[in-house]
């Protein structure tokens, strides 16, 4: 009954059905990647600089690797990043900002501070530092976007927990005897989901900008294939050929549309009394 | 005025363990780093014999525990003394002088035009709401909203460097072609064009959905009201009244946005060959010279700390009912 209406809610945004829409197209592309191109997206499949809708339907880039395997190959690559650093920043953020707002007092102090401390940091360069200095592979670039990401969580669970805290239902718990943990994560936490889920939600798209951002600085991992190392490939040709930079970037933008139109749909649906923005 | 006083020494108080707590962090991930300063100059000077590697650690401290390196690298800093760059050969202090200008005036353009066009584009879709004005700048705003900073920069140098014409691609100025005086200004303002719209697009995008709704936000409160019955025009609500009190959430972000502007600044000045600190990180991070790269990254955490407070300051001077809480 409730997921009926959840969905009908959902469904009311035209915008986030065009958002579900695009991001059901980039699943559909990742997950067929290995049944359409086979083989090793770094692999050198015919002539450089072929023009798209030849032969092969993108084109070839300056190495003679075919543009639409990396496109499929890459699609995997950013959602995955993308949803496995947003999970991990959830992961901290929620931990912290629970433990802040359950306690209060000298434990919500400290972990505040530290939370103030990463917010201060400017995030982009703290992702940079923390890749250059792991060395880039796929965990460093997850874990940079996961540690810069996860204050505004803890922030937001913090927030929850603070108003939650005070409830009749929490009261009844202590009157029960349940034990902090149970309380914290049994009874509490599952009150926060909606607004978790939103703010998640639209932290995957901004973790898909940050990994392209850093694969195309050359701080991505060399094995694999993804959106942001093929603009940085394509970006000495600019002059010849533009389109090798020009079409990954549409699929990212188109992805990372997509996700914060769903994230968007999504916030009307679930938190139908906060319509910011 | 002893009060707003007050409210400011207060918060300066607060910025001093983020300060150390930074200065900490930095410390520490220099110490995760690869190598060190011994190691870097033993390879300069090729094959070293590990004799001359051991005393340079002690000329450096780094065979002292590791507190108090710690100590030592406070006081550096706090001293202004942040080391020396032996890819570079040249003071980390002076690298980084030589190169804030360009920097900063690539930040303060951007700054400029994201919340002049972000405050206008956003006062411009609220006050024709649901109007197909408002539905295009929406739109436009989403998009922009998701594009790959470096890609739009890429795209832009497409249209209007190479397809146009219109626009150089690269650097800062026309070197070769040595202009003064004002010739020297109008050629940097040339350069300047993509690498500033470029960075800019992003926040405008975020300030103009802010502004609109703030203002929509305002426009439904009970002050407007009141100042409808006094028999006020629409134009004074919507200008003296709504527009004053919907900018405060956009002046708030403005401190968020300096710190992602560094960031954006280093895609950006690699994009365009624009020769600032941001290419200065760049470099610095395929050298692997860890220690100038830490000390951008520790300034640009200081700047970001140093513009909030001003926009706190700010904050008291728009809105008096701050200090009091």
């Amino acid at each position: 009954m409730i997921r009926a209406s959840l969905w009908q809610r959902f469904a009311a945004s035209r915008s986030g059905l065009i958002g579900l829409a695009i991001l059901v197209l980039v699943l559909i592309l990742a997950a067929s990647a290995p049944v359409f191109f086979p083989g090793d997206p770094f692999a050198i499949v015919d002539k450089p600089f072929l023009p798209p809708f030849g032969t092969h339907l993108l084109g070839t880039d300056s190495l003679g690797r075919d543009m639409a395997a990396g496109i499929a190959h890459g699609a995997g690559t950013s959602l995955m990043i993308g949803l496995v650093a947003t999970l991990a920043a959830l992961f901290i953020g929620t931990l912290i900002g629970a433990f802040a707002g359950f306690y209060g007092g000298l434990v919500d102090n400290l972990l505040m501070r530290l939370t103030e401390l990463f917010q201060t940091i400017p995030s982009f360069i703290f992702a940079i530092v923390l890749v250059a200095i792991l060395s880039p592979s796929l965990s460093s670039t997850i874990i940079a976007i996961a540690v810069v990401s996860w204050p505004p969580i803890a922030r937001l669970v913090r927030g929850e927990f603070l108003s939650l805290r005070r409830r009749e239902f929490v009261e009844a718990a202590i009157v029960l005897g349940m034990g902090d943990l149970q309380m914290i994560f049994r009874q509490i936490l599952p009150n926060c989901l909606s607004a978790i889920i939103v703010t998640g939600s639209l932290l995957v798209a901004t973790a898909i900008l940050v990994e392209s951002a850093l694969a195309f600085l050359g701080l991505g991992d060399p094995n694999i294939m993804s959106w942001g190392f093929m603009i940085g490939a394509g970006r000495t040709y600019l002059r010849t050929a533009w389109w090798l930079c020009a079409i990954p970037g549409i699929a990212i933008l188109l992805t990372v549309l997509a996700i914060n139109l769903v994230g968007e749909g999504l916030n009307d649906a679930l938190n139908p009394r906060l319509r910011t923005l | 005025m002893t009060a707003r006083l007050r409210f400011i020494l207060g918060r300066l108080v607060q910025a001093v363990p983020i300060v150390l707590g930074i200065i900490i962090l930095n410390f520490l991930l220099l110490h995760l780093a690869p190598g060190d300063v011994a190691t870097v100059l033993a390879g300069e000077a090729g094959g070293a014999p590990p004799e001359y590697v051991a005393q340079l650690r002690h000329d450096f401290g780094l065979d002292q525990p590791l507190w108090i390196q710690l100590l030592l690298y406070i006081k550096n800093i706090l001293s202004l003394d942040l080391g020396y760059s032996f890819r570079q050969s040249m003071p980390v202090l002076q690298l980084i002088l030589e190169r804030l200008g360009p920097t900063l005036l690539l930040m303060g353009t951007t700054l400029l035009i994201s919340v002049g066009f972000g405050v206008l584009l956003g006062l411009i879709a609220a006050m024709r709401v649901r109007r197909w004005a408002d539905t295009m700048i929406s739109i436009l705003a989403i998009i922009a909203y998701a594009t790959p900073l470096f890609w739009i920069g890429l795209m832009l140098i497409v249209l209007f460097s190479i397809k146009l014409d219109w626009l150089p691609t690269t650097g800062m100025e026309t070197v070769a072609a040595f202009y003064e005086g004002w010739d020297r200004v109008l050629d940097i303002a040339w350069h300047l064009v993509l690498p500033a719209l470029t960075l800019s697009l992003f926040y405008m995008a975020l300030y103009t959905r802010l502004m609109r709704a703030a203002m929509l936000e305002q426009a439904g409160m009970e002050y407007v009201t009141t100042a409808r019955a006094k028999g006020l025009t629409e134009r004074r609500i919507t200008f003296r009244h709504i527009l004053r009190n919907a900018f405060l959430p956009v002046l708030t972000i403005v401190g968020v946005q300096i710190g992602s502007l560094l960031g954006g600044s280093v895609i950006v000045e690699a994009v365009f060959a624009w020769p600032g600190l941001g290419q200065l990180a760049f470099q610095s991070l395929f050298a692997r010279d860890f220690n100038l790269l830490l000390v951008i990254f520790f300034l640009s955490a200081g700047l970001v700390v140093i513009v909030n407070l001003v926009v706190d300051v700010i904050y008291t001077l728009l809105d008096p009912r701050i200090e009091a809480r």
